[in-house]
């Protein structure tokens, strides 16, 4: 059967690796060259997606930082009777209506009572002084005396924010070469900065409104603060963790355990795949479209944002939803089925329980999924500065305008004035702060939970 | 075929091709292999026995250091191939598995041409100088292989649409295009019906005329049909080592009669 | 009543009816919970469940079909006259929406009475200003036969919402007393409650083919609408993307299709070879300490949201290449190729840059589903790791990484955020790298942010857009889907 006597010539034609084990011969070298190469090919870009990430993480750290200080100015400030309340009788009423115009010449008059108190010589005109504080100094006063009408006629002491320049000065994002241009700010007000920095007055401290606070006007990147858009996402992640998890784990049930297998199921199963693919911004325009257009929800709506988000996290929800009660083994069903539970009371008493851990990582991933989603946002007018103040109660959380953060973070970076990319990059630092707990919940849940059958 | 009572045939014991002394494996803590001393004779089949789990395997991996690929396992002791440790730090595992081919239990096929699967083995190591000699090797180890008659019109199909059987025997025309002195077998009939089995038994009677051939077998039967020496493994220790009629007919270990008449295993 | 509270109650009358069932099936039981046919929650959940479903379920559907009725009404009573010559139908009902609106809030403001609204009159009362008092703001004033549509439209509308709340509170007491009535020990409440559980995890499950319909329906009716307002040669033919506002753009996808193509084009580039060789490198070589420590690192670049990404693109990425290619003499090459900041090159070296994991984790569970035995058999034969990689593992794993890389590509062209901060504005079929090219996803974010008007074709086009984008993307899915599992099955 075989042919091989044809061919029993073994060892009569010249065999290249016939040599000696112990020496290795050129080709295998060359081969082992190959080889190495290769291997470095594969370390060569491990190295780089590392690097990419050093790379992006050190960017965002040494850029970000500085948004969560601030330079700010003290300042006694001498509540003037004349200026504040003509009348002299402390009615409020009267008080509201001084404009932040009205308290301008209070602090001009503070700012150049203590440069002169200090000493320092200079040859600035008034408005360049006040240049130096923040637009939202005046406001600031202004708050507090109406909060206060008793101050009045008193020298009271005040942390105003720095502008912006004064800011990026102390940070070194400005610099006497680089305001060559800059109508803002000129060298003679730097020099006066340094003397006030000398003396104590101008200092950088920790800076909470940035956490807390609202988003400004382009005038004033310095009293720009990420809160509110933290409170609008916030509310949103709330609407998807109400809708998409019992809406996501009852379907994945279903599918999982009672679906029979034709082609309806077959067909819900491509589509939750494919609908895990699909671009967020289609989200975006189904919700613009449906939620906003069709519905009328209210605009810029946080329950909107979170509408749109469960619709996008739902398919990630139900996958990770439908692994877990994958991996609970069939002998605990037929356990619980042998002592006469129903198919429904052995899901919900045994499976479910059992699953919960991997079904809350899940979610908690696809939260974290959704926390970062800034794409269809922005199509139902989540774009920042729209809310000035934090809103009160759940229902107006829900349904008044409100930013995300991704959205706010987007409309600094897309503002001109270079100090709000600071801020953007400190949105981010925070952003990641929520996203890094949420993934390492998750985490920990799995090692904690995480059973092997 | 052999069969067990024919226990004059001739045993051509020339040199020794592998010598291997003292060998000890581990896996991570495990002990696999227990001070394992063996003589493999060229132009010799030699069997492997033993129940599963005994080592044999892992002892036959360790011939041509495709235990190199698995992190954790770790081999002492002397193995020589034609009195050239093969652990010895010069030693190239690529050289050295050109020298000694395998064959592995299920068949493995790569997902390309039969001819390619046949040329792969030349084309790496250099052993053509051109597309003719190349076709010629082909040629050769497939008809080697008895399996030229069944592909000689369908080169450039795919091995992976071969029967079982013939995927075994593309696989051992495989191992041999590229030459080696010593073929190992790993079960090379495990995943094989009894027609293609008995196929590749023939087989490797042919090859024991340029190869030494060591092969694990499951099956004592077969190790008696194509084996000249066997070797039976037990708990990682070689318990025996000998002509085969003489270990199947007079086995001198009280362990390998057990296992023999069916006791243990 | 408000829905919120009308919910509320809805809420608050079922979990009644849970303890109401639960205690009177005990009560026929004489209180010995084993003379009951089912565990007395049970019974409880019984009477809830048809206390809330049905009023739940009437609730949804009428919020859903009210608008669109009310809308039809008050449509069929504006004359065509109504509608002047440079408008449509479509915008007057908006103003007769908006009016309607601040009429409402008139009225719950306390700025004016219910009376004092429906004998408002559009010829004595500047009905513009007095809504403009409130905060909403209106186009053009109001004319007598719009303000007519308003007044019915509010009017409609409120007793729609009354006739809601008195229908679903209604059925809400029905369905308990109904249920409250069966209740008896030897009704089978586990049973019914099984069915009405089963009922709503379908209804759960079949929510994602409803997300599909609603995606498909809604952009499918906008570019109908697109395509009536505009050619649909020169959407798919045209040459040029140049949308005016005040009419006559050109808006043809292929220039943003061209963008799109040419960034995801670099992103692969990019992230394809040094996604494999890290799979490679992952599967075939490191230790497992590395690769412990290497792969959730990798995959760390996965989880940063795009956000993050675009400004890595618009304010690092893109001024270090200007630093390299741009500039003239002050620049690093001395050239000046490169001006701003925006470019199809740093758009798609930042997005390949997120494409990395992507990549190389999918093309790593692909390698380590090729068999060891094959392996085995190359390594067998004296082969070298990378002789094995390359002539045995890729092209065995190579259906798989052809999916990966779809399924990558369908991320590429489908990614909105990197590209709107890192790639520009302008439509134009060009070859420079450095130039800055705009893409699908960009000009959908233009044509639908700000002040949208839903009767211009220069809105509408974002619909077909999307619509365009749907389809390519999911024709890209589906097929990478299909040749990985039929992948997978090959070797299982």
């Amino acid at each position: 059967m075989t042919d091989t006597s044809q061919f029993q010539t073994p060892g009569s034609q010249p065999r290249s690796h016939a040599g000696s084990l112990l020496q290795t011969d050129a080709r295998t070298k060359r081969r082992n060259a190959a080889e190495r190469r290769f291997r470095l090919y594969g370390k060569a870009a491990i190295a780089a997606g590392l690097l990419m990430l050093v790379i992006l993480v050190t960017t965002i750290l040494s850029r970000g930082t500085g948004a969560f200080t601030q330079t700010f100015m003290t300042l006694q400030v001498e509540l003037l009777e004349s200026k504040l309340d003509k009348k002299g009788n402390r009615d409020l009423g009267d008080i509201k209506k001084v404009s932040t115009f009205g308290y301008a010449p209070l602090i001009k008059g503070a700012v150049q009572a203590k440069i002169e108190s200090l000493g320092i010589e200079h040859d600035l005109k008034a408005k360049q002084l006040t240049g130096l504080l923040s637009k939202s100094a005046a406001a600031q006063l202004r708050n507090f005396v109406i909060a206060n009408p008793d101050q009045i006629g008193q020298t009271v002491e005040f942390r105003f924010l720095a502008s912006s320049r004064v800011d990026g000065y102390l940070k070194g994002r400005v610099s006497r070469d680089s305001i060559a241009n800059d109508k803002s700010i000129s060298p003679a007000q730097l020099d006066l900065v340094d003397a006030l920095i000398a003396a104590g007055v101008v200092e950088k401290t920790f800076n909470l409104d940035f956490i807390t606070g609202a988003d400004a006007s382009d005038q004033r990147p310095e009293a720009a603060g990420i809160g509110v858009a933290m409170l609008g996402s916030l509310s949103m992640m709330l609407v998807v963790l109400v809708l998409a998890l019992p809406i996501g784990v009852a379907a994945s049930i279903y599918l999982e355990e009672f679906a029979p297998k034709n082609w309806i199921t077959d067909i819900i199963e491509v589509n939750i795949s494919n609908l895990a693919a699909v671009p967020s911004i289609v989200f975006g325009i189904l919700g613009l479209a449906v939620f906003i257009n069709y519905m009328h929800l209210p605009m810029s709506a946080p329950l909107v944002g979170g509408l749109v988000l469960t619709l996008m996290t739902l398919p990630t929800i139900i996958i990770s939803t439908r692994a877990s009660l994958k991996s609970v083994p069939p002998s605990i069903r037929d356990a619980a089925l042998g002592v006469g539970a129903s198919k429904m009371q052995a899901v919900f008493h045994h499976v479910l329980p059992l699953a919960a851990p991997g079904i809350l990582t899940g979610t908690i991933i696809g939260l974290a999924q959704a926390l970062g989603e800034t794409a269809p946002l922005l199509l139902i007018g989540m774009v920042g500065f729209i809310a000035s103040n934090a809103p009160e109660t759940l229902a107006e959380g829900l349904l008044s305008p409100n930013s995300a953060m991704p959205a706010q973070i987007y409309e600094w970076a897309k503002r001109a004035d270079p100090a709000f990319y600071e801020r953007a990059w400190g949105g981010i630092i925070i952003l990641l702060v929520f996203l890094v707990t949420m993934n390492t919940v998750a985490v920990l849940l799995r090692r904690r939970f995480e059973r092997r059958w | 075929m052999n069969d067990m009572t024919m226990l004059e045939r001739d045993v051509t014991s020339e040199t020794s091709k592998i010598s291997a002394k003292n060998v000890q494996v581990y896996y991570g803590d495990t002990h696999a292999i227990k001070d394992v001393n063996v003589e493999i004779e060229d132009k010799t089949v030699t069997a492997f026995i033993g129940p599963s789990g005994c080592g044999k395997s892992t002892f036959l991996r360790c011939i041509n250091r495709m235990n190199d690929t698995i992190a954790t396992c770790r081999v002492e002791g002397d193995i020589l191939l034609d009195g050239e440790d093969i652990y010895d730090r010069r030693v190239d595992p690529v050289q050295l598995r050109a020298k000694v081919g395998m064959v592995f239990q299920k068949p493995n096929p790569f997902p390309k041409s039969i001819y390619d699967n046949v040329a792969y083995g030349p084309r790496i190591h250099g052993l053509s100088r051109n597309k003719a000699e190349l076709d010629e090797i082909v040629e050769k180890s497939l008809r080697r292989a008895a399996i030229w008659n069944e592909v000689k019109d369908r080169l450039d199909a795919p091995g992976t649409g071969l029967s079982g059987g013939q995927q075994q025997r593309l696989c051992i025309a495989r191992a041999i295009a590229t030459q080696p002195e010593v073929l190992l077998m790993d079960e090379p009939c495990s995943a094989l019906d009894p027609i293609a089995t008995a196929q590749v038994e023939e087989l490797i009677d042919e090859l024991r005329q340029s190869f030494s051939v060591v092969i694990v077998t499951h099956s004592m039967q077969q190790a008696a049909r194509v084996s000249q020496k066997t070797a039976f493994f037990h708990l990682g220790n070689l318990v025996e080592f000998g002509e085969t009629g003489q270990i199947f007919t007079n086995p001198k270990d009280p362990r390998t009669e057990s296992y023999i008449t069916g006791r243990i295993g | 009543m408000p829905t919120f509270w009308l919910v509320a109650l809805l809420l608050a009358l079922s979990a009644a009816g849970y303890v109401l069932g639960r205690n009177r099936a005990l009560a026929t039981a004489g209180g010995d919970a084993r003379d009951l046919h089912s565990r007395p929650n049970y019974y409880g959940f019984n009477v809830l469940l048809s206390a809330l479903v049905p009023a739940m379920g009437v609730l949804a559907v009428w919020l859903l079909a009210q608008p669109i009725m009310i809308e039809n009404a008050v449509s069929a009573m504006l004359p065509d006259s109504a509608i002047a010559e440079n408008t449509t139908r479509g915008l007057v009902m908006s103003d007769v929406r908006r009016i309607a609106e601040g009429l409402e809030l008139a009225i719950s403001s306390g700025a004016a009475t219910a009376a004092e609204i429906s004998a408002l009159d559009a010829a004595k009362t500047d009905v513009r200003a007095f809504l403009g008092d409130l905060g909403v703001a209106l186009g053009s004033d109001v004319r007598p036969d719009i303000l007519a549509a308003a007044k019915s439209y509010l009017h409609q509308s409120q007793t729609g919402r009354t006739a809601m709340a008195v229908l679903t509170l209604a059925l809400a007491l029905c369905g308990l007393a109904f249920a409250y009535r069966r209740t008896h020990k030897d009704f089978r409440a586990r049973n019914v409650v099984e069915w009405a559980v089963m009922a709503l995890l379908i209804l759960a499950a079949s929510l994602a083919i409803l997300t599909t319909v609603g995606i498909v329906l809604s952009m499918l009716f906008e570019t109908a609408n697109f395509f009536g307002l505009h050619s649909w040669k020169d959407f798919f033919f045209g040459s040029s993307w140049a949308p005016n506002f005040r009419g006559d753009s050109d808006l043809s996808i292929l220039p943003l299709l061209w963008g799109t193509l040419y960034i995801s084009f670099i992103a692969l580039l990019v992230a394809v070879p040094i996604g494999l060789f890290a799979a490679i490198y992952l599967s075939e070589y490191a230790s497992r300490t590395t690769r412990a420590v290497a792969k959730p690192l990798l995959e760390i670049l996965a989880g940063i949201p795009t956000i993050v990404y675009g400004l890595f693109a618009l304010l690092t990425v893109g001024p270090m290449l200007v630093r390299i290619f741009g500039r003239g003499d002050e620049g690093l090459l001395g050239v000046e190729w490169m001006s701003g900041a925006t470019a199809v090159l740093t758009a798609g070296l930042v997005m390949g840059i997120m494409l990395i994991p992507f990549v190389s984790s999918l093309s790593d569970d692909i390698i380590n589903a090729v068999p060891q035995s094959m392996r085995d058999g190359a390594l067998g034969l004296g082969a070298t790791k990378s002789e094995t990689v390359r002539s045995v593992v890729l092209p065995a794993a190579l259906p798989g990484i052809v999916g990966a890389v779809l399924l990558a590509a369908s991320r590429a062209i489908g990614e909105t955020m990197i590209v709107v901060m890192g790639a520009g504005a302008i439509a134009k079929f060009s070859l420079n790298p450095l130039e800055s090219m705009t893409t699908i996803t960009t000009r959908i974010v233009s044509q639908l942010t700000g002040d949208t008007d839903f009767a211009s074709p220069e809105t509408l086009v974002a619909f077909a857009l999307g619509l365009t984008l749907f389809v390519i993307t999911l024709g890209l899915n589906i097929m990478a889907l299909y040749i990985v599992r039929k992948y997978r099955e090959q070797y299982e």
